[in-house]
């Protein structure tokens, strides 16, 4: 009766596409947010699958810091419009205007300024009353109890003391006007799942993820892309690294790996032998024990 | 390609488990928990020199690493040292990946033990060696009974501590086993472990000798799940209607059970509209078949009205639709419950006001009593009547734990207040339903109608409760005779009983009926609306029917009320009912004479939980009376 096992793959698939149809089925105004990076590629397809042949029925969200790769900003827009998606990019332009250029600007101060708040207002200018974001249990400790369904009030705050059961397949989605929810269709995917799902549907993801020779500074212990935002420093040196990212974010924040894995078959394998945890390498997490969490309550993802 | 592609391709075909553990902080579960990440290789090595770190400035007694803060998450709860939430941790080993619902055991257990159950196919119950089994083990046990989760495998811990003696073991073993007979538990593994040390984790212990059985991850990897869903019964629950052109209408919606192909007849429940599947779409386009928990777009051949919160099924199986439905409640919101007051009730895909009726009991978990009640609070667990606005189509959860469970949404404040399992109705509910109806205005037609005598007037009168004996087995295995050796017994032993069987169903209240699915189950409803009349005159009903489906016999147990329903298999094999089976009947079914032979052209289902299994091949018509009548002896010790 091996026709009726459903692979682990599978059976992730099929939960996270139930989700996906019980929020558009059930919201008013749904929209997912896309940061372009691994898990974000891996939930649009998801949301793909879920309602084919028909196309994606809500629009994809990018909260674009303007510090991000560029790489990342081609690969985009390349990608939006081959799957035909509605694309919508929203920055933080008063903070930008008013504080100024990338050397400005903190990780810290990014992170809530050109991050969180400009997602914020982004939520708020379209009555958005569910965001799909591609979060996972097993990425920090703080995230293993987050529900599937994360309930915000109207100032978009999360109370980890208060969350609403989920039992079941079963999820309440009422809400009063004003409240939303951010919705976690890959909260059971680990970052191993993710990857071979992406090897499994060959879906399309950043060239920066796989390695290659890279022009780089260390910096605070990390590897930093130079030539497009970052410049060496009095004393650093622009090296010549085989690397790839394990994570895609700001380049302030985000930091390269030393490795030769440039197949997504090597990237596999590293990472089901690897030693260090995906978020390591952005600086954001470890500014504080408790850090995400502390983010999270103010409406970071 | 490169060389590890063969690593890929064995990971891409493992199979998923999700499971919960119970256990109280001092029990050593998030040490267990750790010890399974840390030594399936599921700890990155920067988590555990988070840990590391974190064990100095908690001045951790114990040397070396803590492996419980692993699994400790929020920092509200580092702080209090303790964990207050489910949590869900993940492991992988090359033959399965596992989720693991982790949930606390004390304060808020009820609550949050029963959110890890509800998707769990396996429970981990953790009982310390030093203290044994202590109330909190019997909760955990009840609650993965109440949850209906298929295994249970209890871990007998700090082995170590009791110097690894096999008494103790046992001892607990013995305890464990007394107290969940009366559970609706059926795979129950224990294993002797030291999660500190490590013994029978993973590695079997060397100290543990007299211990043959495997290891808790050996028994989590091969334990069989994929029995444990239900692949006989077709509910197809309507989540979403994709009309992307005018050309493409789909259903898309999970099954919670069954199978579905195209070509399928199908009913659309509740409007019990019917149609054909055209095409059955999988994540990957169109398949052969669609079944749990793949999810599916399916079209018809014709246009027939449907629309979200309907259930597709198959006409000859269907669901029971009802808005009057009974369930078990767990109660998980710090208002109590209101009766008479409107709540949102979801249901599958479906989202429908409702009130609690009434509260027929809570249940009290440590001692398993019932006790009188008209509200449920915060972690109370009760059985109640529930009125929706709109029905539902439901079975009931011990049968399908998808439309045979729902939650109930506070309609104010939004928020998720119980989670309720669907029950069969009981015959005493019949008598609180009346009671009810009393007050509405239909009921006023109805009110000169009713019995002046009570149920307990009668059984004083006759000296004897009356009951619905269900003799169901294979032709030949001896029905007939048995019923009436019984009814002889019973009567001679002063009780008044009568006998039901398919031929004098069929030469009476059935004649216009024939031999198809749908005329053999409007039979079997028949026969037990007719024990039903027969127990409330007082008389114990003794029913000879082959009904060979699980789900007629439980239809039956519905009606009937399962408090004074007693299903009885006979279960003579196939070659022993074939010889007794008078004139031919097997022969002529083997040659196509007669079609749908239960047994030769069409299935027996074998009863999954009778109330006796009597193996009436090897057993006299008289022992089989005799066990038949110790069973009622049993359930009604006393004549009142």
């Amino acid at each position: 009766m091996k026709s009726y096992n459903l692979s682990h793959l599978q059976q992730l698939e099929a939960e996270s596409i139930h989700i996906i149809r019980e929020v558009v089925a059930e919201c008013e105004n749904p929209v997912m947010l896309y940061s372009v990076g691994k898990d974000s590629s891996v939930m649009v397809r998801l949301a793909q699958k879920a309602f084919a042949p028909g196309k994606i029925p809500f629009p994809l969200l990018h909260v674009d810091t303007t510090f991000k790769f560029r790489e990342m900003i081609a690969f985009r827009d390349r990608f939006t419009k081959e799957i035909g998606a509605h694309l919508i990019v929203r920055q933080n332009d008063e903070a930008l205007a008013r504080i100024g250029g990338y050397d400005h600007w903190s990780c810290s101060q990014c992170a809530d300024m050109l991050k969180t708040q400009a997602l914020v207002a982004a939520l708020k200018e379209g009555g958005y009353d569910a965001a799909f974001g591609g979060a996972r249990r097993d990425e920090e400790k703080s995230r293993a109890k987050e529900r599937i369904f994360s309930f915000r009030d109207k100032f978009m705050q999360w109370d980890p003391k208060n969350q609403r059961p989920e039992l079941w397949s079963i999820y309440n989605t009422s809400h009063a006007p004003g409240d939303s929810f951010r919705v976690f269709p890959l909260s059971n995917w680990t970052e191993l799942d993710v990857w071979h799902y992406i090897y499994a549907e060959k879906i399309p993801i950043p060239d920066l993820y796989l390695a290659k020779e890279r022009q780089v500074i260390r910096r605070d212990g990390m590897l930093m892309l130079a030539g497009e935002l970052n410049h060496p420093r009095e004393g650093e040196q622009v090296e010549t690294v085989v690397c790839r990212f394990r994570t895609l974010g700001c380049q302030k924040c985000t930091g390269a790996v030393e490795s030769t894995a440039d197949t997504l078959e090597d990237v596999i394998e590293e990472t089901m032998l690897a030693r260090k945890s995906e978020r390591e390498h952005r600086a954001v997490d470890q500014d504080r024990d408790g850090s995400m969490e502390e983010k999270k309550k103010e409406g970071y993802f | 390609m490169s060389r590890n592609v063969p690593l890929l391709e064995q990971d891409e075909n493992k199979d998923l488990l999700r499971l919960v553990t119970a256990g109280s902080v001092d029990d050593g579960k998030s040490t267990l928990i750790g010890r399974l990440l840390f030594e399936s290789k599921g700890i990155y090595e920067d988590q555990l020199d988070a840990v590391r770190s974190a064990s100095g400035r908690k001045g951790s007694t114990q040397e070396g690493l803590d492996l419980a803060l692993v699994t400790d998450g929020l920092k509200a709860e580092r702080e209090q040292g303790i964990t207050i939430d489910v949590a869900y941790r993940y492991f992988s080993t090359p033959r399965r990946k596992f989720i693991i619902a982790d949930t606390p055991g004390h304060e808020q257990y009820t609550r949050n033990m029963a959110t890890g159950a509800s998707t769990a196919s396996l429970a981990i119950v953790l009982i310390d060696a030093k203290n044994g089994v202590l109330t909190q083990s019997r909760r955990h046990a009840f609650i993965s009974a109440l949850l209906g989760i298929p295994h249970v495998v209890v871990t007998v811990n700090k082995m170590d501590l009791v110097d690894y003696s096999e008494a103790v073991f046992n001892e607990i073993v013995d305890e464990f086993r007394d107290f969940s007979a009366k559970l609706d538990l059926h795979d129950m593994t224990f294993i002797p472990i030291s999660a500190l040390v490590g013994d029978n984790v993973v590695e079997r212990s060397e100290r543990m000798s007299w211990y043959q059985g495997s290891t808790l991850l050996g028994y989590l990897e091969t334990v069989h799940i994929a029995s444990d869903r239900n692949l006989i019964d077709l509910r197809l629950p309507v989540q979403y209607v994709s009309r992307p052109d005018s050309e493409f209408r789909g259903y898309m919606g999970t099954p919670a059970s069954g199978v579905v192909r195209p070509g399928d007849e199908v009913v659309a429940l509740p409007s019990g509209k019917t149609s054909r599947i055209a095409k059955v779409l999988g994540p990957d386009g169109e398949v052969p078949q669609g079944f749990p928990p793949m999810p599916l777009t399916v079209t018809l051949e014709d246009e027939i009205d449907i629309s979200r919160g309907d259930t597709l099924a198959h006409p000859n199986n269907v669901p029971r639709v009802d808005r009057n439905i009974e369930a078990m409640m767990v109660w998980m919101a710090e208002e109590r419950l209101v009766a008479g007051k409107q709540y949102l009730v979801k249901h599958a895909t479906k989202l429908t006001p409702g009130v609690f009726a009434g509260v027929r009991y809570r249940l009290d978990v440590n001692t398993l009593r019932r006790q009188q009640a008209d509200t449920l609070e915060l972690n109370e667990i009760g059985r109640c009547a529930l009125e929706l606005a709109r029905p539902i189509a439901f079975d009931t959860y011990r049968r399908n734990r998808t439309t045979g469970s729902f939650i109930v949404i506070d309609r104010a404040n939004h928020n998720t207040v119980a989670a309720g399992m669907i029950v069969g109705r009981e015959p005493s509910d019949q008598v609180v339903d009346e009671q009810r109806r009393t007050t509405t205005a239909r009921s006023e037609l109805l009110s000169g109608q009713e019995s002046r005598i009570e149920p307990d007037e009668r059984s004083r009168r006759l000296g004897h409760e009356s009951a619905t004996i269900w003799l169901t087995g294979l032709t030949g295995s001896g029905k007939t005779s048995i019923a009436y050796a019984l009814e002889r017994r019973l009567f001679d032993e002063g009780v008044l009983s009568q006998v039901l069987d398919g031929e004098n169903a069929r030469l009476s209240f059935s004649m216009d009926l024939g031999f198809s699915a749908d005329d053999r189950a409007e039979n079997n409803r028949r026969a037990a609306e007719v024990a039903r009349l027969f127990n409330e005159a007082g008389l114990v009903t003794i029913c000879a029917f082959l009904s060979p489906f699980e789900e007629e016999r439980r239809r039956a147990r519905e009606i009937v009320g399962s408090d004074r329903f007693f299903e009885v298999y006979l279960s003579a094999p196939l070659a022993v009912c074939r010889e007794r089976a008078s004139e031919g009947l097997y022969e002529r079914a083997e040659t196509g004479e007669i079609r749908n032979f239960p047994g030769i052209s069409s299935p027996y289902e074998v009863p999954i939980h009778p109330e006796l299994d009597l193996p009436s091949h090897e057993l006299d018509i008289d022992e089989c009376v005799d066990r038949i009548v110790a069973l009622l002896h049993q359930r009604f010790p006393s004549p009142p």
